[in-house]
């Protein structure tokens, strides 16, 4: 039992991870190098508030996630529609902006790095226990989980039931069609491109409250969020909420009744393992 | 109008140009720093590295200068970020002698980039007085290349350290013999659990618990439950900075109730007292200074001053006192490489962590290895020979 919530606890947190990830790649096209920098960035501005002014990272988020969407859609304007508006193919906008936005990185890493310098950020909030089902686990951790349930749900009921959400559903499975519908392509994917970022930010301000981060870690959320991503299937909400709750289960599984130390070989071998039998992902379309 | 202020700016910049261009090629010296601003250990340079560079820079000039064979040099500071990768931090230091033709060359951060570039420094003939490498081999390092010297210690001492104020907390009767140990599984984490392991049982403790976890690990929990259930009277973990800072949030929310509660880098930072506040008393960590010293003291104010954070509790120091023996031996001998490792062999140095004192291995034998926090300051315990230590205090609840 004790597995199963830690594991969930853990599984939330990497759905905070990867779901901005999963609509910027998935919906506008975009892969989005940078996307670990968000979430660094995020994770700045709660523990900025936080230790200039003891506003609570829970509060954070609402000022984090507007300046971020802002910020991810100027970012599209600036730097990505160019490239999609030159693009041939899915093929060659995967690459263009997989170069793209891998020299953003390395901006935005520099960027933070003149801004908040290159120190640890760590701070303590919620550090305290709570109890379920006769354990101990740390609120903070608890808080981000239920914020994770509270984003992806509003995020799912979004997509799936408004009619922005099948706008953007639209420009996701077949862009060349939408735009024969009378959707405005370039309006949506910059749209789904922001709110990826706002996501992501969020995810950034909700995790630093129990992840120590510094200015050049986001790389190693970029990886994370990529193969739970990829896992889940592309451009599928459902595939990386139970993408990301798999993958937290397995290492807490492994970690306690295993090895610690076999964490992450279990958590590529999963992958390795999906990719094998369905290169598509948990719920993606295969591709014509 | 607008030609004749167009002409009067040329002439002045002209003018301001001319003037400077001789004034820095006679008066100042380019000294050279390489070490990480992105990548793994950026977060531990921004604490112990690159301020020093910065503070020590600053505390020359503002003393006129260094006197270099009797004429008085300013110093101006070219900082390469090398990503944590030993083959940019290779690069750098070429650039630095071929390319800029720095005068005075630091060496570099961590262990790892330290030994990496140990053949480049003595291609060059550079003294490399290295003060973040914690190293065993210092007598094979120093016959191979006798350029390097080094500072901060051994990895054997540092994990003998703790070995040995668990025991004395034993001995004392403070605590029982059951032991939990975790290291994160890299280089550093392995080498120091692998010599503490032995130690322990030799010791006549009782491994409980003994774990290794993958280097950014993004939930430890499941460590520290099997931890607590293996209820331990002591617990040590040979960690890294992030994880120093999760295995103790988590030891508090899991309430692990130890005597002796050990962490490994990042203990002394500033920054951890900053998170954790009071709570951490009694809180053991590697490395330690003479905190009530009053050349610590001076320094930390200073360091506060100029860089704006404060300097942590181990290596800190030992980067700005190595940068203080060079300092002293280019005024002693000027800018002769050869001339100045001879210099730093024979001589014995006052820094701001006391004297420092080469053997013939080109190696420090005097130096930290466990420190404890106690009101509020992290002072050393355990050392091998340096003056200032404090008794060990048992550690008390959570607070």
């Amino acid at each position: 039992m004790d597995i199963i919530v830690t594991g969930l606890l853990l599984g939330g947190t990497y759905a905070l991870i990867a779901m901005g990830l999963n609509l910027q790649y998935g919906m506008a096209r975009i892969m989005n190098l940078a996307n670990g920098e968000m979430l660094v960035a995020g994770g700045f501005a709660a523990f900025w508030f936080w230790t200039a002014a003891q506003v609570s990272p829970l509060l954070t988020v609402f000022i984090v996630a507007p300046v971020a969407f802002a910020a991810n859609w100027l970012i599209y304007i600036v730097f990505l529609r160019p490239l999609v508006k030159r693009a041939r193919s899915r093929g060659q906008l995967e690459v263009d902006s997989i170069l793209t936005t891998f020299g953003l990185s390395f901006v935005s890493v520099g960027l933070m790095l003149a801004v908040f310098g290159g120190d640890y950020f760590s701070y303590s909030y919620l550090s305290f226990p709570v109890h379920i089902l006769g354990d101990s686990y740390g609120a903070n951790r608890v808080a981000a989980f239920v914020s994770a349930v509270i984003i992806c749900g509003a995020l799912w009921l979004w997509l799936d039931r408004s009619r922005a959400g099948l706008t953007i559903r639209a420009i996701a499975v077949a862009p060349d069609s939408a735009r024969l519908v009378g959707i405005d392509v370039g309006k949506m994917a910059a749209l789904a491109f922001a709110l990826g970022g706002a996501v992501t930010a969020t995810g950034g301000a909700l995790i630093s409250t129990f992840l120590t981060l510094d200015a050049s870690t986001g790389v190693m959320f970029t990886l994370k969020a990529l193969i739970i991503v990829i896992m889940g299937g592309v451009g599928d909400i459902r595939g990386t909420i139970i993408a990301a709750l798999a993958l937290g289960l397995l290492e807490t599984f492994v970690a306690t009744l295993i090895d610690p130390g076999l964490t992450l070989a279990a958590a590529y071998l999963l992958f390795v393992v999906i990719l094998l039998v369905r290169p598509q992902g948990l719920f993606g379309r295969r591709t014509t | 109008m607008k030609r004749r202020t167009f002409a009067q700016i040329a002439a002045l910049a002209l003018a301001t140009g001319f003037a400077a261009v001789p004034a820095s090629a006679q008066d100042t010296l380019k000294v050279g720093a390489v070490a990480p601003k992105t990548g793994p250990l950026a977060g531990g340079a921004a604490v112990s590295y690159w301020p020093n560079v910065k503070l020590w820079v600053e505390t020359v000039n503002a003393r006129g200068g260094l006197n270099v064979d009797g004429k008085q040099m300013m110093l101006e500071v070219i900082e390469y970020d090398d990503q944590t990768n030993p083959g940019e931090t290779i690069k750098a230091v070429q650039r630095l002698v071929e390319q800029d033709q720095a005068d005075i060359i630091l060496p570099p951060y961590s262990t790892g980039l330290n030994l990496a570039s140990a053949p480049i420094y003595h291609r060059y003939g550079i003294p490399m007085i290295t003060s973040t490498a914690t190293t065993d081999k210092a007598d094979e390092l120093s016959a191979q290349f006798p350029n390097v010297f080094i500072s901060l210690g051994g990895a054997q001492p540092i994990a003998l350290g703790a070995v040995e104020v668990l025991t004395e907390l034993r001995d004392r009767g403070d605590i029982g013999n059951k032991v939990a140990i975790v290291n994160v599984a890299d280089a550093f984490g392995i080498e120091l659990a692998n010599v503490a392991k032995p130690a322990f049982a030799d010791a006549g403790f009782e491994l409980v618990y003994e774990s290794s976890y993958p280097l950014g690990s993004q939930d430890l929990s499941p460590v520290m439950k099997a931890v607590k259930s293996a209820d331990p009277d002591a617990f040590v973990a040979f960690s890294y900075p992030p994880d120093t800072f999760a295995l103790t949030e988590q030891a508090q929310i899991e309430d692990l109730q130890v005597g002796a509660f050990y962490t490994a880098v990042a203990t002394a930072f500033p920054s951890y007292a900053g998170r954790f506040g009071e709570s951490i008393e009694g809180v053991l960590g590697i490395g330690g200074v003479n905190a009530d010293d009053e050349a610590f003291q001076t320094y930390a104010a200073r360091h506060e001053e100029v860089t704006g954070a404060k300097p942590d509790y181990w290596a800190s120091a030992m980067v700005y006192s190595t940068f203080e023996v060079l300092e002293q031996s280019i005024e002693a001998v000027g800018l002769d490489n050869a001339a100045i490792i001879e210099h730093i062999k024979a001589n014995a140095f006052d820094t701001v962590i006391g004297t420092l004192d080469f053997d013939e291995n080109n190696n420090n034998p005097s130096f930290w290895t466990v420190g404890q926090w106690q009101d509020g300051v992290f002072k050393g315990v355990a050392s091998t020979g340096r003056e200032g230590a404090v008794d060990v205090v048992v550690k008390g609840p959570w607070k």
